[in-house]
């Protein structure tokens, strides 16, 4: 009977994969440090290596402190939080692209010129 | 047959815990849109410093490493509360979850004596848009801390009083998914305002 309630209840935990766990997000984390800190050229390399150890750091959160992946089916949770993941890439990467775009074409030489145009047609 | 009822009873309460986890969940992904937001409006506003300091000259990154592995650390202390929790352990459930209080207040006190600093030095909010989008990103982590502080202090008291309770427990459980939840959030404010904020590109 008590097996009902902690099936439902509470996940099974274990001392292993917290620790597993720590230590993988410490160790990315102070990784992510010193390739910032220690590295002698700063690339766009240096910057999708970054991405990837915060991709580590975010799975490893999600796996052995969220025990996303431990739920039963149907997986409702799952299910939210990869369209949660697909709002926010939405969110920042449109923003980002927006906003460049915006600051491209309204760069002040090209208004100028826009504006030129205008008084040259007679408007 | 009393048996069979009490089984019931059980699956339903069991069922019902879940609906309230799967609930908090909902609530959860929704509050990580709205950091999505923020993050957006700090990715689009970064570069304008309006003449002011950038995060170069502002970032103190072995402060924020600090930082950084004290709520890590928290987060775990919190898996430790939890695993805890299964054992059916009182004493080790507060013990625990006061070692969590600790160093989410210690995190909290680093985060504003941070922001205090810049304040008096002249780089408020009123700054620049890049201040702005910083203090407002950085703050509402800031004041989700405070508020999963407050949270915790509660449901410690109420264990202290209660005991394990299906009640508390369930709080417990929601209390943990929110902790965990804000140092998920934080990592990504650790990667892209402050490691790629202080590189020079």
């Amino acid at each position: 009977m008590s097996a009902v309630v902690s099936e439902h209840d509470e996940l099974h935990l274990s001392y292993g994969k917290y620790i597993t766990g720590f230590l993988l997000s410490i160790l990315s984390t102070v990784a992510a440090y010193l390739l910032v800190t220690r590295g002698t050229s700063t690339t766009h390399v240096t910057e999708i290596l970054l991405a990837c150890l915060a991709a580590v750091q975010f799975i490893v959160q999600l796996v052995f402190f969220l025990h996303v992946g431990e739920e039963r089916k149907p997986r409702w949770r799952q299910l939210i939080l990869l369209l949660m993941i697909f709002f926010a890439v939405v969110v920042v990467l449109g923003s980002v692209w927006i906003m460049y775009n915006l600051n491209y074409r309204m760069s002040p030489q090209q208004m100028n010129q826009y504006m030129q145009n205008q008084t040259n047609s007679g408007l | 047959m009393s048996e069979v009822t009490t089984l019931d009873l059980k699956r339903v309460e069991a069922e019902a815990t879940d609906k309230t986890t799967f609930g908090f969940w909902v609530y959860l992904m929704t509050d990580c849109v709205l950091f999505a937001s923020l993050f957006a409006v700090y990715a689009v506003l970064h570069g304008n410093t309006f003449g002011g300091p950038g995060g170069r000259e502002l970032f103190k990154l072995p402060y924020v490493l600090v930082e950084t592995i004290v709520l890590l650390t928290s987060s775990f202390t919190m898996g430790l509360a939890m695993l805890a929790l299964q054992k059916r352990d009182k004493q080790a459930v507060v013990g625990w979850l006061l070692v969590t209080f600790v160093l989410g207040g210690v995190f909290l006190g680093m985060e504003l004596s941070e922001f205090h600093a810049m304040v008096t030095e002249g780089n408020s909010w009123r700054r620049s848009g890049f201040l702005s989008s910083y203090f407002t990103l950085v703050g509402t982590h800031g004041l989700h801390i405070t508020v999963g502080l407050i949270w915790m202090a509660v449901v410690g008291i109420f264990t202290l009083k209660k005991g394990l309770t299906d009640t508390v427990r369930k709080r417990l459980t929601l209390l943990s998914l929110f902790w965990h939840f804000l140092d998920v959030v934080w990592i990504f404010i650790f990667t892209v305002v402050y490691l790629l904020g202080s590189l020079n590109i």
